[in-house]
């Protein structure tokens, strides 16, 4: 629970590995276009956001320094991550179960 | 269990509190998306082959070279080379510049073909694909106006650099306001496949 | 009982003698002391107060008898809509925590300031423009908006009225409260002084930390909707537009997303307030300290789950009204804890009944009543019944205003004395409380009934089978306007010329009251290192 308590001292990143996260950002770019060339139906859809968490996970855990971070802000951003989940999911216990010709 | 002040984490978590929110204010937009996606499942993949995956594509490249050159800013400044992060940020912002002109051209050309929000354009269109244009037009333009404010945030940080406001031990500012510009690009990831590639 | 004998408190105005010799509104509106920024959240918050006060003293007016015409019908419906925006954005939802939160947040905590002094100066100035837009919303454009205070459409689309400015303002309201509820987390997180451990911190503090998180993450859902209905009418989206693929109900999900959260917000600190009152005058420890704390976690977090129970007779599918009914609930029992660990906390305890006291017993009252009244509508069968008629009325004016308002009263008598350093008049204090009370449950009391009889709320007009109903409420509302004319009058008079309060009036433990009042401007001047609990009080008690 308690905040910044033992917080590791700021850690620089070596140009090196920025530019490896880098090339593998558009690795995945070329990837999910070459995908979507394909036609999976709905899995599109999927697989689509599937690269772009994996590509967001990238993102947050070396540009935005999140991997050597706190168990603080760790755990808040996974807490506004379940709290996005909760209001799509409650909202699609609505809009999923309507009576047919209720729309 | 003495706490000493610390400035500098604290000036880090408000600043991801910020970004929490800015999350959950693109996430109701999402949840719009969501909900109509579940009910137009055909007409938005119809939709979205209006518009040109490469050019979406070209922008994701865009932005993420910029977010590079944003991360590597602060690893110049913190190895105490301010020269250098005074360049990756100008790149930074360039390229921040032409995904916006990138995104200008694009709306541009919809708008030359009568699509623009609320267009007898859009209003000719079956019910679910005007609604993917409605939610293309609100998700880009919010997200364009971030980028734009990311942009000018920039300046603001480069101008400090300038006159040497910004030291080397203490980066909270730079580090905030890159924070910030990748959340920006972090939005764009999603937006990218969820208007462009579900065709 | 009254130590006005305190020494050096006689020409000692702490944080409200004038700044380095600078006088005038520039020394407060520029400031970024949160002892001045609270102060002035406090004034615009009860100034408003009085406006939304004479709106709804308009409204019952107009309704006391049948067929009056006192106000025309659109006047009406621009007044019960503004009565709404008023009480909601502008007084409830900043109500304790911008006010008494900034005030005290960092005195509870022992930190000179809170941790983004310059982002809370700006969350006022945010919340100032707010309030301005919306003030220009009424008198601009083509009418004061009239869709009531939930801009349901598809009416705020197709309305004349000026909803698009009134949207903008709630944004900009908005705004303010997310930086206020960002400073507030990074405080309680950064700046506790040396032993300030989470256990140790005051339940105030506690119901600070939980209402600021709502704000930080479901205020930017309420940005989204006003931006999205503003851009329906600005643009012609159409994504609400059924006739255009749109689906309304959407918009009344995002809508309740944030504002169902949002009574959380009014009510939380309210319970705050009486966690702290309420020891205080029981002379004993607070009973389950730790249940109080966690359940203040426990109601931010499971009442952002039931929104969609405000949505049971739209067309909603059975399966989400059962559902929400369900964890509509769940979320009382939270709230039941504490009902519980308050009454238990005055269980044998040595009882002053002193005006904050008074207040929050009051405060118990009406908010059990409320919430009580709160279940019936949460089951999906008895709802469709009361749905939109008075009863919602009365179920959320016993909450919000018997609940947050009293709790807000109760918290001026708490914490004036240590704001101005003075003492209001006692035994005025005491019968104002009962003339509120008075007036609130003869005001409220019938809106009940009249709900259950089928009386629709926002209606300009009504069948004489509602007419003593209606009258009696009217007459309530009288009492209560004269029951506030007092209160404030009386501590009004008592900051100005009440007898000096001294440090520590009530014999409270929490760190405040170990400054001098007011307080000095740099709060404490060496930083408090803590040693116990917030309700360790002395054996001998403060008083004489």
């Amino acid at each position: 629970m308690d905040p910044g308590d033992n917080q590791p001292a700021p850690r620089i990143l070596s140009s090196r590995l920025l530019t490896a996260v880098w090339a593998a950002l558009a690795c995945l770019t070329g990837l999910t276009m070459l995908l979507a060339s394909i036609d999976l139906g709905f899995y599109n859809v999927l697989a689509a956001l599937a690269i772009a968490t994996a590509k967001a996970l990238l993102v947050i855990a070396f540009f935005m320094h999140l991997k050597y971070e706190g168990r603080l802000l760790k755990g808040l951003l996974f807490l506004a991550f379940v709290l996005l989940a909760i209001f799509i999911g409650l909202t699609f216990l609505d809009l999923a179960f309507r009576a047919p010709g209720q729309s | 269990m003495p706490e000493p002040r610390r400035d500098q984490a604290g000036a880090k978590l408000g600043m991801w509190l910020f970004l929490y929110s800015e999350m959950v204010l693109f996430g109701g937009l999402f949840l719009l998306y969501a909900a109509y996606l579940h009910r137009y499942q055909p007409e938005f993949h119809r939709a979205a082959q209006g518009l040109d995956a490469l050019l979406g594509g070209i922008n994701t490249v865009v932005l993420i070279t910029s977010s590079l050159f944003m991360a590597l800013s602060l690893t110049a400044l913190q190895t105490g080379q301010p020269g250098r992060c005074l360049g990756m940020l100008a790149l930074t912002v360039l390229l921040g510049a032409s995904f916006l002109v990138n995104k200008a051209l694009e709306w541009g050309e919809k708008f030359q073909h009568g699509i623009y929000p609320g267009s007898p354009g859009v209003l000719a269109l079956p019910p679910g694909e005007g609604t993917f244009y409605s939610l293309y037009f609100a998700l880009t333009g919010l997200h364009g106006l971030h980028v734009l404010v990311g942009v000018v945030l920039l300046g603001v940080v480069m101008l400090m650099l300038w006159r040497g406001r910004l030291r080397q031990d203490h980066p909270a500012l730079l580090e905030n306001a890159g924070l910030y510009w990748h959340l920006v690009d972090l939005i764009w990831l999603f937006l990218f496949p969820l208007f462009y590639l579900i065709t | 009982m009254n130590p006005a004998g305190h020494p050096d408190a006689a020409d000692d105005r702490g944080f409200l003698a004038p700044p380095g010799g600078r006088r005038g509104l520039g020394s407060w509106v520029f400031s970024t002391d949160h002892k001045r920024i609270g102060l002035l959240y406090l004034g615009c918050i009860l100034a408003l107060f009085l406006a939304g006060a004479l709106l709804g003293l308009a409204m019952r007016l107009k309704l006391m008898t049948p067929g009056n015409e006192l106000l025309a019908a659109q006047t009406y419906n621009a007044v019960f809509t503004l009565h709404g925006v008023i009480m909601i954005f502008l007084v409830l939802i900043p109500s304790i925590p911008a006010s008494f939160g900034n005030f005290l947040l960092p005195l509870h905590i022992g930190a000179n300031d809170v941790a983004f002094p310059r982002l809370n100066l700006l969350s006022w100035w945010l919340y100032l423009a707010g309030a301005l837009v919306a003030f220009v919303s009424i008198f601009s454009g083509s009418g004061a908006p009239d869709t009531g205070w939930t801009f349901y459409v598809p009416f705020s689309q197709r309305t004349t009225t000026n909803v698009s400015v009134a949207v903008l303002a709630v944004f900009i309201l908005g705004f303010s409260s997310i930086l206020t509820g960002l400073n507030f987390v990074t405080t309680i997180h950064q700046l506790r002084a040396p032993g300030l451990t989470w256990r140790r911190l005051s339940l105030f503090v506690w119901s600070l930390y939980a209402t600021a998180w709502i704000q930080v993450l479901a205020t930017p859902i309420l940005g989204i909707t006003a931006l999205l209905i503003f851009s329906e009418r600005v643009l012609n989206l159409g994504l609400f537009d059924a006739s255009r693929g749109g689906d309304p109900l959407l918009y009344q999900h995002l809508f309740w997303i944030y504002s169902h959260p949002a009574v959380y917000i009014m009510i939380l600190p309210a319970m705050g307030v009486v966690s702290d009152i309420i020891p205080v005058f029981a002379r004993k420890r607070i009973f389950g300290y730790k249940m109080i704390a966690f359940s203040s976690l426990a109601i931010a977090s499971v009442g952002s789950l039931v929104w969609a129970h405000h949505m049971f007779t739209s067309g909603m599918s059975d399966l989400a009204v059962l559902v929400f009914s369900f964890l509509t609930f769940i979320v009382a029992v939270p709230s039941a804890i504490k009902v519980f660990n308050w009454l238990s906390t005055l269980y044998k305890g040595s009882i002053s009944l002193e005006p904050p006291l008074l207040y929050t017993l009051g405060f118990i009252w009406m908010f059990s009543v409320g919430g009580l009244s709160g279940l019936a509508q949460g089951a999906a069968g008895a709802n469709i019944h009361v749905h939109d008629t008075y009863f919602v009325v009365a179920h959320f004016h016993y909450v919000i205003f018997g609940g947050t308002g009293l709790g807000l009263f109760a918290a001026l008598h708490f914490w004036l004395p240590k704001m101005f350093g003075r003492m209001y008049n006692r035994r005025r204090a005491l019968a104002a409380f009962w003339v509120i009370l008075a007036g609130m449950n003869l005001l409220y009391f019938p809106m009940f009934i009249l709900g259950l009889m089928g009386m629709p709320r926002r209606y300009y007009d009504y069948l004489p089978q509602f007419a003593t109903g209606q009258f009696m409420s009217t007459v309530g509302s009288w009492i209560l306007a004269l029951g506030l004319l007092l209160m404030f009058h009386n501590l009004y008079a008592g900051l100005r010329r009440g007898p000096l309060a001294g440090p520590n009036p009530w014999g409270a433990a929490t760190l405040e009251w170990t400054l001098p009042s007011p307080p000095p401007r740099e709060n404490f001047a060496q930083e408090p290192v803590v040693h116990k609990g917030p309700y360790d009080f002395p054996r001998q008690g403060g008083h004489a």
